[in-house]
């Protein structure tokens, strides 16, 4: 049982803190005690793939941070990750928050998912563990009244509301083309909600929304879907769903050569460089409301050649986790120690910076960092650029896109 | 409605139903025969098709030529995985077989996990998005091929079943199997053998899914259930029901999804799968139990 | 799944119960608190599926219906009418008896036994998971949120032994209605049934009836565990309460501890939580502690047929040799 790890753990370490005290007598005191970082992410069932990328980040966070010299206002401590799995299952999520407690964490990132997310941070709220964020866009996370919960990254609200900025300039840019829209949606929690926000909103930038489509995750086959969009005839399509639906209904739009002005998606799923590299003629053009990172910050562009490097895709999941990593490390600098209390207390007056967002200084308000926000993408044929907004943006939009010869 | 969607609803569900009778024609060998349900057919389904991702990837070889190697391949398996581990370890019971095919599925999708990773491919070949118009409707030319091969292996295998020696025995057994026993025929050779066949299909339509769909660890859990309702509905050990039963099936998941929309016309399979059994369990080709 | 053994003593009962009790004393930490929560829920849920799977032979893959039911119906009453959440115990009871009772109806009727039988559960299971993502009475896709409001009288538990003494008592409860089904007309009808239909109806025992009546049985201890959930994790959503995995595990447990017996779904509750826990404790690889947890599904079956009870069987055997 973990009983027995973390036995076994502690007679390592006090194995080899012994040896230390033996081989170098001068480093006696010195070394402090490390801060235990729990990442707890779907490593494993059907969000594996989100949540190994997610944990990569981390990972490389804790070690770029140990690197360099540790929290240097603690005396240089280290972080040490704590791994935890999900198995994209919430009441495993809540098991690993317990397991995690009980050997010691100091705070916990995670969890991709809102609906683990949502047991998990209450488990964690007991025993006041900062928990922070780093994917899962519910706007009930941060709603709940949760003194340790953080997000840095936009929520649901905040993302549909960035899209449409993004999407009324870009239309405004273009003669106001687009006066039609469809919504095609994922019909679990993540779809469902996105879906209701941006029909909400939509007319408030002159968008009429012709219909709402919802479907299965998974589903086999979008030609229907498709075809009754064709018969529609919007000029954009808004999806927001999960990664193999999401390029199987991008493929199917393709194939099936449905002229459009545009084709969105709010947190895209399938939306990466993956897709762009797999199937380029289908992502051409193709644009996205997602998190971001700032595309001409040197940090994030090295970050990317890394984990290129090692053939990995930089993913959002990766560069999330890993600034929800670097904020609880400047948290734990401001406040000079790992006490739960002190570091909450630290976060909700924080002020960091020196993340490679598109977010400036985080100021956060019940737990929500008010500069959080998501950035307007589109692919080409071999890359993703930011089109919006104007600031980070490297290209302009391609708006509306050609038509199907 | 407009004829011309009702048209291409019904194409597609035709073409549709071609898939999941490729899926189904395994099962329903299995299922017929061994009288097991095959909880592993799904993550089966998917170590094939990151084979053929594989060898298109790493060795060029195109997907439909690698039918080739994909088939025997997935023979082997499947005789070697009866014999060695099925057959053994479920003592004859049939609810045992049950859980071991169940933990089997968990711990192949789960190596699966471990060495590819949790992210899901795709290929684009030459002719990956080559649309053939068909009608009132455009059709990708890979779902077209699919549907072809579909129903030529049903047509192979019912002729198999009935003509040759071999499949006689496979019949025998399937329907007596004590007395199959009694005449000499070796029921554990004719299991194994089954099962075999049972995952060459399955190579088969890995083949031909992949220029069409996308492959990951859970791809498996995505066909499941509608291969089962196929089974169930053309009956089980039927070749013509699975083509009959994949056809119906992809029908109503067309024109469920035509008019309660993609969410919600998920219940039609469900609902037809829930009506055969009340009805009809034996299904429209099975033998009446 | 036979169940020739002697009916269990009472001193083994008072035992275990005893163990039961001083866990959460033994061991206070939340971690092992939550175990033993999550165990004992498994356990009840299980034994839900073992009456009518291991003691009726009625094999179900869609035992998720009656436990969705109950956790949406519990959670419903207790969002939109505003009542008591202990109500919802009884709430999702009826809800999981009717559902039960409905479902045991239609496919009796029809004459379905088998993995006939369980298919279909396993498609009405399906349908009520795809009618209860589409209406927005349920929330649809979004789910149900429960407040956070953490006191004895709103079902919330502030500590987690609040929510391990009632998931006991549950479990404890279906334990003893096991025990009760072993020694009862009704459980020996079943296990005719069990044994052989037709043998049973030859008997006069009125197959029908009996097998409905262990569904609505089944239904509502199902049901009571969608409630328990619901109230344990606050959030319920279709994919989560009516999905397949839970069928599985319900299933599972019972079968690996040993199917028609009274402890099998608390002995196969333990065991895949302790395999569960300890896999993913001791590898960080992605997906290897489900590899583990596979492979030790696949071997227990292999070696031990009737469940892991067989090991407990064996022991008891008097050196007579009688049974």
């Amino acid at each position: 049982m973990s009983s027995t790890h973390s036995a076994s753990r502690r007679l390592i370490l006090q194995a080899s803190a012994a040896t230390a005290v033996l081989g170098a007598p001068g480093l006696l005191l010195a070394q402090p005690k490390p801060v235990k970082v729990g990442l707890l992410h779907p490593v494993s069932g059907a969000l594996a793939y989100s949540g190994g990328q997610s944990r990569m980040g981390g990972m490389m966070a804790i070690d770029e941070i140990n690197a360099a010299g540790g929290i240097k206002s603690m005396g240089g401590a280290k972080l040490e990750a704590m791994l935890g799995d999900s198995q994209s299952r919430p009441e495993v999520g809540v098991s690993e928050v317990e397991r995690m407690q009980q050997d010691g964490v100091s705070a916990y990132v995670g969890c991709f998912a809102s609906g683990i997310a949502l047991p998990a941070t209450q488990a964690a709220a007991k025993y006041n563990t900062p928990f922070l964020i780093d994917v899962g866009v519910s706007d009930a996370l941060v709603s709940r009244g949760l003194k340790n919960v953080f997000r840095l990254a936009p929520g649901n609200g905040k993302c549909v509301d960035d899209a449409f900025a993004g999407l009324a300039e870009v239309n405004k840019a273009a003669g106001g083309v687009a006066k039609t829209a469809v919504i095609v949606h994922e019909d679990s929690e993540f779809g469902t909600s996105t879906a209701k926000l941006l029909t909400a909103k939509l007319s408030g930038i002159g968008l009429e929304v012709k219909e709402v489509l919802p479907h299965a995750t998974p589903t086999r086959d979008f030609t229907n879907l498709v075809l009754r969009i064709k018969a529609i005839k919007p000029d954009i399509v808004i999806m927001s769903n999960y990664q193999n639906e999401y390029v199987l209904i991008a493929r199917t739009i393709f194939q099936q050569k449905v002229d459009l002005a545009g084709m969105f998606s709010v947190l895209g799923g399938g939306f990466n460089y993956k897709l762009v590299k797999e199937q380029p003629d289908v992502a051409q053009y193709m644009m996205d409301f997602n998190h971001w990172y700032s595309p001409r910050n040197p940090k994030a562009q090295e970050m990317r050649r890394q984990v290129e490097a090692k053939g990995g895709l930089f993913t959002f999941e990766v560069y999330c986790t890993y600034n929800s990593v670097k904020l609880y490390a400047s948290a734990l600098e401001a406040a000079k120690s790992a006490d739960k209390a002190a570091v909450i207390a630290a976060l909700e007056v924080s002020t960091w910076s020196d993340h490679f967002m598109p977010y400036g200084p985080t100021k956060f308000v019940n737990g929500q960092n008010q500069g959080g926000r998501a950035a307007l993408l589109q692919a080409s044929k071999t890359d993703i650029d930011v089109v919006w907004p104007n600031e980070f943006a490297g290209v302009k939009p391609v708006f509306p896109r050609p038509k199907f010869g | 409605m407009d004829p011309t969607i009702l048209a291409a609803a019904t194409i597609n569900g035709v073409l549709l139903g071609g898939m999941y009778t490729l899926v189904a024609c395994g099962l329903t060998l299995i299922y017929g025969v061994l009288h097991i349900i095959n909880f592993a057919h799904g993550s089966m389904l998917m170590l094939a098709m990151f084979g053929v991702f594989y060898l298109l990837t790493k060795f060029g070889v195109d997907p439909y030529l690698a039918m080739v190697v994909m088939v025997p391949v997935m023979y082997v398996f499947g005789y070697a995985l009866y014999k060695g581990v099925i057959g053994k370890l479920s003592n004859g019971k049939d609810e045992n077989i049950l859980l071991i095919t169940l933990g089997l599925s968990i711990l192949i999708e789960n190596v699966a996990l471990m060495l590819f990773k949790g992210d899901s491919r795709t290929i684009s070949v030459s002719y990956s998005d080559r649309m053939i118009e068909l009608g009132p409707t455009l059709v990708p030319l890979p779902k077209l091929i699919s549907f072809a091969v579909a129903l030529a292996l049903c047509a192979a295998l019912g002729l198999f079943m009935q003509r040759t020696d071999l499949g006689r025995a496979i019949r025998a057994v399937a329907k007596e199997r004590v007395g199959a026993r009694l005449v000499g025929i070796d029921v554990d050779r004719i299991f194994a053998i089954s099962y075999g066949i049972g995952l060459a299909t399955l190579g088969a339509a890995a083949c031909l899914l992949m220029p069409i769909f996308y492959v990951s660890p859970t791809i498996g859990h995505v066909f499941v259930l509608v291969a089962f309702t196929v089974v169930v509905l053309g009956g089980m050990g039927s070749f013509l029901g699975a083509a009959v039963g994949g056809l119906i099936v992809g029908l109503t998941e067309s024109f469920g999804g035509l008019y309660l929309g993609e969410s919600l016309g998920q219940i039609g399979i469900s609902l037809i799968f829930i009506l055969i059994l009340l009805f009809r369990p034996s299904g429209l080709f099975g033998a009446r139990q | 799944m036979t169940s020739t053994l002697k009916p269990v003593p009472w001193a083994l009962h008072l035992g275990v119960l005893a163990i039961a009790i001083a866990f959460p004393f033994v061991f206070p930490s939340s971690f092992m608190v939550n175990f033993g929560v999550m165990a004992l829920f498994y356990a009840f849920i299980g034994q839900s599926w073992n009456i009518s799977g291991g003691f009726a032979g009625q094999l179900s893959f869609g035992h998720v219906a009656f436990f969705g039911v109950g956790a949406y119906a519990s959670t419903i009453v207790q969002l939109r009418l505003g009542w008591s959440p202990w109500l919802g115990l009884p709430v999702s009871a009826l809800a999981g008896a009717l559902v039960g009772g409905v479902i045991g109806v239609l496919s009796f009727r029809a004459g379905l036994k088998g993995s006939y039988f369980a298919l279909i559960t396993l498609a009405f299971a399906e349908v009520l998971r795809i009618v209860t993502n589409s209406v927005s009475f349920t929330g649809g896709g979004l789910g149900l949120l429960i407040p956070m409001k953490a006191s004895a009288t709103n079902f919330q538990f502030a500590d987690r032994s609040g929510f391990y003494f009632l998931i006991l008592l549950l479990a404890a409860g279906s334990v003893a209605l096991a025990e009760w089904l072993r020694r009862s007309r009704f459980g020996a009808q079943l296990a005719a049934i069990r044994e052989n239909e037709d043998s049973a109806k030859a008997l006069g025992i009125h197959v029908f009836r009996e097998k409905v009546k262990v569904m609505l049985l089944s239904g509502a201890i199902s049901g009571m565990g969608g409630c328990f959930f619901a109230q344990y994790f606050l959030y319920i959503d279709p994919l989560v309460v009516f999905g397949v995995d839970k069928s599985v595990e319900m299933l599972l447990v019972s079968m690996i501890g040993g199917a028609g017996t009274v402890y099998g779904p608390l002995v196969g509750a333990l065991l895949l939580a302790s395999i569960s826990d300890i896999t993913r404790v001791l590898t960080q690889v992605q997906g290897l502690s489900l590899v583990l947890y596979g492979s030790l599904l696949v071997v227990i079956i292999a070696y031990l047929p009737n469940g892991l009870i067989d090991l407990f069987k064996r022991r008891r055997k008097p050196a007579g040799g009688q049974t």
